[in-house]
């Protein structure tokens, strides 16, 4: 072991009259960005997914399960390369675009896989006779789904959309892969330059503890707001 | 679109012997050893939480929560860093990986293990007390086979995530499938077809293996 930790590495100057901290701090909104804004794609792409997949319409069913399986069996890491190097050369509209809204399509499509297969469950979840009161009122199919089947299921679905949004701030950190200059970039650079890994490393892992501790608090809230009296776990 | 500019013909077996296969293998191998090992470690994790001592309880529960909050790269780089500095010589990427991924693994595996051991009726567990068995002989001999058995698609399918997760070791620098794709589409500049073909390897295999779990998660449910 090479001594006593040494916290002031943090306070040492990097260049340009900052400090490894306010890199640090830095880095952690890039994780933050990232990881936020492909949860708002992830959470619009994968709700819509998961409706199709319920949906009586063969070809649109057949089609959001075509999304899925393909978005969920490629490692994400891979998806970012693909986003990042293939699409571009491929539609070359895209070579404009800045790495890191490539990143965060890149994270979102991967999520909203995982997310239409909860809202897919959720959905499935609620007994038939909702979606036949809904069409037998005279409700349109859309209509059904918008008054009855969904206030219901997204209520079912939030503790496993939870964990997705904690995950999804642990699989930003493969932003560093296209230089994205986010917490596991710094921990990588940082440690390189400073050689105080183990100081960086903690610091850098503790920002992650808090990230995914502050989603946790901010999920059950929500959880708490929209709970349905009457049912198991509801309120009054 | 430029599809045209696409060229795959430098692709041919030669290449993905000399390039695509080692990294491949690897793969294989790292999912396998982290599978085995991560289950192994897992059950015993899973045990401890539930064995309802304190000390062993809640060293098992840190473990479990501390690797499942931080990213699977962080962990890379974590051992990566650790330990040389422990054992004072330098592990090979591809060492660091395999015990990496064992002991990060072992954490998820434990968590299924702990639902499949929970998913066992309790009447099992009174009906081997009651014919004499000691605790340990009621776990391996009636609760554990039939977690196993419960749980048996479960495990296969964070194996086939795992799988997925071996391309992490990129952070490392470790020789895995897409880094052989990587070289090849380098020594080739060509990396947007070896990109694409990586993507497409990993699709045919996750896919096949998911199917296969599928299959088998029907024919258990038949049998139960």
């Amino acid at each position: 072991m090479n001594g006593p930790l040494e916290w002031q590495v943090f306070l040492r100057d990097y260049g340009g009259g900052e400090t490894y901290l306010d890199w640090m701090m830095s880095a952690w909104g890039w994780t933050l960005s990232v990881a936020l804004s492909a949860l708002v794609v992830s959470l619009v792409a994968g709700s819509l997914v998961g409706i199709v997949r319920t949906a009586p319409v063969k070809w649109l069913a057949l089609a959001g399960e075509a999304w899925t399986e393909l978005f969920r069996n490629i490692p994400l890491l891979v998806q970012v390369f693909l986003w990042y190097y293939v699409l571009p050369s491929i539609f070359t509209v895209l070579s404009d675009v800045p790495s890191f809204l490539l990143v965060v399509l890149a994270l979102g499509c991967f999520t909203s896989a995982r997310i239409s297969e909860q809202v897919k469950a959720g959905i499935q979840a609620l007994p038939k006779g909702q979606r036949h009161a809904g069409l037998a009122m005279g409700l349109t199919l859309p209509q059904t789904y918008r008054f009855v089947l969904l206030p219901m299921a997204f209520r079912i679905v939030i503790p496993p959309l939870t964990s997705e949004s904690m995950t999804i701030i642990k699989n930003s950190s493969v932003a560093f892969a296209v230089s994205i200059p986010e917490l596991t970039m710094f921990a990588m650079q940082a440690q390189e330059e400073t050689s105080r890994g183990i100081e960086i490393y903690l610091g850098v892992t503790g920002l992650y503890f808090v990230s995914a501790f502050a989603i946790n608090r901010i999920a059950m809230f929500i959880e708490k707001r929209v709970r349905v009296p009457g049912m198991i776990g509801g309120g009054k | 679109m430029s599809l045209g500019n696409l060229d795959f013909g430098f692709l041919d077996w030669g290449v993905a012997s000399s390039f695509v296969a080692k990294g491949l293998f690897f793969s294989i191998q790292l999912t396998v050893v982290a599978m085995l090992g991560g289950i192994a470690i897992g059950t015993v994790l899973a045990l401890m939480r539930l064995s309802g001592r304190a000390w062993l309880a809640l060293p098992a529960a840190a473990y479990v929560d501390t690797l499942r909050s931080i990213p699977l790269v962080m962990v890379i780089l974590w051992v990566f860093l650790l330990i040389p500095l422990l054992t004072g010589r330098p592990l090979g990427a591809e060492l660091s990986a395999l015990i990496t991924f064992t002991l990060f693994e072992a954490a998820y595996y434990s968590e299924i293990m702990r639902a499949g051991i929970q998913s066992v009726p309790s009447g099992q567990v009174y009906a081997g007390h009651a014919m004499g068995m000691t605790y340990r002989q009621c776990m391996q001999f009636v609760v554990l086979p039939q977690a196993f058995r419960n749980m048996l698609p479960v495990l296969l399918t964070q194996t086939v995530i795992l799988f997925q997760d071996t391309s992490l070791v990129y952070a490392i620098g470790a020789y895995d499938l897409l880094k052989g794709f990587e070289v090849a589409g380098r020594n080739f500049n060509r990396p947007v077809e070896t990109y694409l073909v990586a993507a497409v390897v990993y699709f045919i295999i996750c896919f096949g293996l998911s199917m296969l779990v599928r299959r088998l998660q029907r024919k258990i449910q038949i049998i139960r």
